[in-house]
């Protein structure tokens, strides 16, 4: 999952770095993720995981690291996890 | 009632006497000279009205939102570009409230707020970001012995010359990306402001905000720890759309006023009282008083949307882009449909709202509202909101 959270992050965020070069709790909208492409994010990752964020998970905490949203993926989908 | 709610009735109704007897009476010329509304400011000021937001355990007034946003409509039905100073001014201080930390350097600077009765002005636009307020150029620099300092280009500020301390938005250091944003508060006599620009504008002309390069050297205890992304979401942002559209409603409630005045003039001059209720003004008005109901319905459900989530553990639903599509639209729809109902008092009124010098001019009215769909643009939040709406679910 981590990677293709990761993979992503890498088409949609548009960071000017290599999210290889980030840790899972860096801080993607430190590390120059906006608002906007935030959202390509959050649509890149429903789309990949065939999930749906409900409206409370729709906040920038929860997107703002690869952890983060691994944990907001998790407890969409359990099976994933394992 | 309790007490509490007797200090409150007693600040609103002291605003609502200082909005009648001193700001409507200066309004049009603090409008014609465009020069600050200085004595409706001073006697805000007198009332404490400046800190009546301040919880009362820092000297403040204590006062609930909802009754703040109450005397942002009445000033607004008087004095538009007072009520907008006085907004400005409270939208920084329920910010620096909301965010307060116990211990902090902003407690202080609260209690003291309250005893000078302080005027802060926000520096959040910079030349450069596209009028995005979630973009600093400018940033948090270390200058010597363990202060900081920054320069930023203001394309405005509000009442800038007149504010005795700014709230500025900056990226949290030289090295830090556009939307790493922090808040720092400096004190007039730890900033310097060169003007760069004037104020000689259509409307709210009285708040005086051209643009200026602000510079100010500051202690760390001054930035709000907060990351400003997340105090914009929860404070700044919805504070702002729900007391803005509380004294743009006051403007368009004032407008109306003149036309209601205008047709009763002419009813009673109508030969046969029975069929004067069937003037083109008086079916034009009535028109005007179901827009004027939306309007208020609008703001009114904007305050309830901000308070039913305002503290407490719901407070995080403001961060939801739900919560941000719900204010923006009500920052949209609220900024257009005042000045449509400026513009319907014109329609009732005729020639005599369009003069300046008539008890029925509404020239002012439909000016200042016109920089509602402007001040944050409409467009730019529409860009914002299409973006949110490819995503969001419940909105």
């Amino acid at each position: 999952m981590n990677e293709k959270i990761r993979k992503a992050i890498e088409d949609h965020a548009r960071l000017p770095v290599s999210v290889s070069t980030l840790a899972d709790d860096d801080d993607l909208y430190q590390a120059g993720m906006t608002s906007h492409a935030s959202v390509n994010v959050m649509l890149g990752l429903e789309d990949e995981f065939d999930i749906e964020f409900p409206d409370h998970m729709l906040k920038r905490s929860v997107f703002e690291s690869v952890a983060a949203i691994q944990a907001a993926i998790g407890e969409l989908q359990p099976d994933l996890v394992a | 009632m309790t007490a509490v709610a007797d200090l409150e009735q007693e600040l609103l109704g002291s605003v609502r006497t200082v909005a009648r007897e001193v700001a409507a009476g200066h309004a049009d010329e603090v409008d014609r000279s465009g020069r600050f509304p200085v004595e409706t400011i001073d006697a805000l000021r007198e009332q404490g009205a400046l800190s009546a937001f301040v919880p009362v355990a820092l000297g403040g007034g204590g006062v609930s939102f909802e009754v703040l946003a109450r005397c942002c409509l009445e000033l607004g039905r008087a004095c538009g570009a007072s009520a907008m100073v006085f907004a400005m001014h409270q939208i920084q201080v329920v910010t620096l409230v909301r965010h307060l930390q116990s211990g902090s350097w902003f407690e202080q600077y609260l209690r003291e707020l309250v005893s000078e009765q302080r005027l802060i002005a926000s520096v959040t636009s910079e030349v450069g970001t596209g009028g995005d307020m979630g973009r600093s150029i400018a940033a948090v620099t270390p200058a010597d012995g363990q202060r900081l300092r920054f320069e930023k280009q203001a394309p405005t500020v509000s009442y800038g010359a007149y504010a005795d301390d700014l709230l500025t938005t900056l990226r949290r250091s030289p090295e830090a990306e556009p939307g790493d944003q922090v808040a720092a508060l400096t004190r007039r006599d730890q900033s310097e402001l060169e003007q760069t620009g004037t104020w000689d504008v259509l409307g709210m002309r009285g708040t005086c905000s051209p643009g200026y390069i602000v510079r100010a050297e500051f202690a760390p205890a001054q930035v709000l720890s907060t990351p400003f992304a997340r105090v914009a979401s929860e404070s700044m942002v919805p504070v702002s759309h729900v007391l803005w559209s509380h004294l743009w409603l006051g403007i368009a409630e004032d407008a109306f006023d003149r036309g209601r005045a205008f047709v009763r003039a002419a009813a009673k001059r109508a030969p046969g009282g029975a069929s004067s209720a069937q003037l083109p003004s008086a079916q034009r008005l009535s028109r005007l008083s179901s827009e004027l109901a939306m309007l208020r319905a609008l703001v009114d459900s904007g305050l309830r949307q901000f308070l039913s989530c305002a503290d407490g553990p719901e407070r995080e639903r403001l961060s939801t882009m739900g919560s941000i599509l719900r204010f923006n639209n009500l920052k949209i729809a609220a900024s257009e449909q005042a000045g449509e109902i400026c513009k319907g008092a014109l329609d009732v009124c005729g020639i005599m709202g369009f003069k300046n010098d008539s008890p029925f001019s509404v020239g002012r009215h439909l000016r200042d509202t016109l920089s509602a769909p402007l001040m944050i643009a409409n467009e730019r939040i529409h860009q914002t909101n299409a973006s949110l709406l490819l995503i969001a679910k419940d909105v």
